[in-house]
């Protein structure tokens, strides 16, 4: 069954750790559908968050074959259901437009998004939530002249309260 | 140009060997670590001559060889700017390398090379990429050289699960028709006495893959021959007749399992493996047991009881008695027609009696080379496996020599695979290693060939090939050189290449429409080998 899986990576900080591990999802073509790199929470060790639409079978062998790269400290993969994840997306629109009626405001207030920038020109949106969620936005904002929009990749923990890298 | 200039003053401490172009020096460094065991070492230019490196970065990867390649490249102040030849070979090789990394400054030259040795060789070996910028390579600097032991996110073996040991050892002990499949983890592993005990304890009928041929003697009692695609009708037959299948250090590679589907369904499935990420990668493990070889085998021989398959051991003899009848005997012994691939190797064998070290090429003479060499002694067989390059056999043949001198090395080439890297032949004549080098001369890329004859209807296309004089180029070379087409004359031109001192090239012309069988066609089962 193909299902959302969030694969956790573990790192030492080399340059182009992300060249070897994105190498592994290309020799068997599969598509990354979001990738967010950021510290972890102990010092100098990395963290990949990525997100693929695959079948557990198969994302277990590529998180085996992401584990044994020498600088990989630890490899893992997660359902939905066994994490807590966020997205975060920008929205670019026209101030003009977007002032036409109180639609936007009521938008903003229904969406638990919020203004990060108001300029004569244009206001800059930003709303956190899961991918249907940043994506209904967007069909909403769409009619007001929206300039920009962007969105980050996944960025997740797991539910238990267990240490990921429990071996460092 | 630096480290070459360096050189120049350790010409006594450092052998180096000059190849005529950057693939023959890594298929020579390849040569060399699988003779002797140790690390391979090859240097190469920035650009192109690092470029010319990777399908034997590639080769020794799919194959585990552990390798240092050391590249030259830009000075750090031009890298991205697309200097002369810059090229960025760290991004490149890193698919095909265990570990790669770019080095800028002097001073983090000895810790990448100390790291660069521990992981080549450590845990399932690989190949490793150091690239130097130039301006490190001028540099001055505090030499101080510390050995690397530990890298905090590398575990080069898993930890030995004993729990798993027992498991594997109930299976094993409660089997009636067990089998053992071995692969080079054995010889990687140095763990080659530890499996000669856990067999014979065992009783149970051991089968190779490509690789993993020369671990254990040709004659040994339980030895039932090769695996895949060209292996042995009885190990094929039976794999779907088993009830425990053995896996060591080998990872079920497709031409070792033809049709997964199809693939020992019957049977339960050990797999003694020291890379997790091998573990139900193609075939779905019940009992793993993971672990350096050496290690876990000497606990699983510990906890099996004494035992012996007699019964079962004969049904692989019996497919044997099949084989010989309809595909050996014709082969090895002809009477009439053009000089057959097989007989040429018994003829070979008559002499060497199993010391050799046999290199190999890709293609039908690897196949009936491997089939039909026996050897003796663990780490002499070296040839191609995952990767199957064409040019492999010629450098690397020369890297076994100088890894090996004492040893007897025998190339057995096709004519095509030859000539992919036969400038190689300069170098052998400059470092005068004695190669013994036999062309099995059929005029075509005889594998496809032989493909295009069964599955394409014989539309040989683009396969022929029109060949120069081989002996004349090799006397080019200042290599004695001796072409045969006569049944009469193959055994005493055999004997005159093995008595000469020095290299030597025998070209042997052999029937151009001869296959290599027996043989699972591409997508059967193993169970449906066929033996014409």
């Amino acid at each position: 069954m193909v299902q959302a899986f969030t694969i956790s990576i573990f790192t030492e900080n080399s340059i182009g750790l992300l060249h070897r591990i994105t190498s592994i999802f290309t020799k068997r073509h599969l598509s990354i559908e979001s990738l967010n790199t950021s510290e972890s929470e102990t010092e100098n060790v990395f963290r990949f968050t990525i997100v693929v639409f695959t079948e557990e079978e198969f994302v277990q062998k590529i998180v085996n074959q992401i584990e044994k790269q020498v600088e990989v400290i630890q490899a893992v993969y997660h359902l939905d259901e066994e994490t807590v994840f966020q997205e975060i997306a920008l929205y670019k629109v026209s101030t003009e437009k977007a002032s036409e009626d109180n639609l936007v405001e009521k938008l903003i207030r229904d969406n638990h998004a919020r203004i990060l920038s108001m300029e004569q020109e244009f206001m800059i949106i930003e709303k956190t939530g899961h991918k249907e969620e940043t994506q209904e936005l967007l069909e909403f904002l769409r009619p007001y002249g929206l300039i920009e929009f962007v969105r980050s990749g996944r960025v997740s923990v797991i539910r238990p309260k267990t240490e990921l890298h429990k071996e460092l | 140009m630096p480290v070459y200039d360096a050189l120049y003053d350790f010409q006594e401490e450092l052998q180096h060997i000059l190849t005529r172009h950057e693939q023959g020096a890594i298929h020579a460094a390849q040569g060399y670590a699988r003779a002797t065991g140790k690390v391979g070492v090859v240097l190469a230019t920035s650009g192109p001559g690092a470029t010319n490196l990777i399908t034997g970065i590639a080769d020794a990867m799919i194959d585990s060889t552990p390798l240092v390649c050391i590249t030259g490249q830009v000075g750090s102040s031009l890298l991205g700017s697309d200097a002369f030849q810059e090229t960025d070979i760290v991004s490149i090789s890193m698919p095909v390398t265990k570990w790669n990394c770019q080095v800028t400054k002097a001073e983090d030259i000895p810790s990448a090379l100390a790291k660069a040795f521990y992981i080549a060789k450590s845990g399932r070996p690989g190949p490793v990429l150091v690239d130097i910028t130039k301006d490190a390579q001028f540099e001055a600097f505090d030499f101080e050289y510390r050995k690397c032991v530990e890298i905090r996110s590398y575990k080069p073996a898993p930890v030995l699960d004993l729990l798993q040991v027992k498991k594997a050892a109930a299976l094993i002990n409660e089997a009636q028709r067990p089998m053992i499949l071995f692969g080079q983890g054995i010889i990687l592993g140095k763990a080659e006495e530890e499996f000669r005990q856990f067999i014979e304890k065992t009783g149970i009928p051991s089968a190779w893959t490509l690789l993993g041929l020369s671990a254990l003697p040709t004659d040994h009692p339980l030895n039932v021959g090769m695996l895949g695609m060209h292996g042995n009708y009885g190990p094929n037959k039976l794999t779907n007749e088993c009830d425990v299948l053995i896996a060591i250090g080998m990872r079920f590679d497709d031409r070792v399992t033809g049709n997964l589907d199809h693939y020992a369904k019957q049977a339960k499935v050990i797999h003694l493996d020291i890379d997790p990420s091998e573990v139900n990668k193609n075939v779905k493990v019940d009992v793993p047991v993971l672990g350096d070889c050496k290690e876990t085998l000497s606990a699983l021989t510990k906890c099996v009881r004494l035992k012996s398959h007699r019964t079962w051991l004969e049904e692989f003899r019996a497919f044997d008695a099949i084989e010989q009848d309809k595909v050996i005997a014709g082969e090895l012994n002809p009477t009439e027609g053009p000089l057959k691939m097989g007989e040429v190797i018994n003829q070979i064998n008559a002499f060497t009696k199993g010391d050799t070290i046999l290199v190999t090429d890709v293609g039908q003479h690897q196949m009936v080379a491997c089939r039909y060499t026996r050897f003796n002694q663990t780490k002499s067989n070296i040839t191609s496996g995952g990767l199957g390059t064409m040019g492999f056999c010629l450098p690397a043949a020369l890297g076994a020599k100088l890894g090996a001198p004492d040893r007897e090395v025998i190339a057995v080439i096709g004519d095509g695979g030859f000539q992919m890297t036969i400038q190689e032949l300069g170098t052998i004549f400059q470092t005068q290693a004695a190669v013994k080098i036999v062309i099995l001369n059929n005029n075509f890329l005889g594998m496809v060939r032989q493909w295009q004859q069964l599955f394409f209807d014989k539309r040989y296309s683009s396969t022929e090939l029109v060949n120069p004089d081989f002996v004349k180029i090799a006397e080019g070379y200042g290599i004695k050189g001796k072409s045969i087409e006569d049944r009469e004359v193959l055994n005493e031109s055999i004997k005159e290449m093995l008595a000469y001192d020095g290299s030597f090239l025998l070209e042997v012309k052999v029937g151009i429409e001869d296959n290599v069988f027996p043989m699972v066609p591409s997508g059967a089962s193993v169970s449906d080998i066929r033996l014409s």
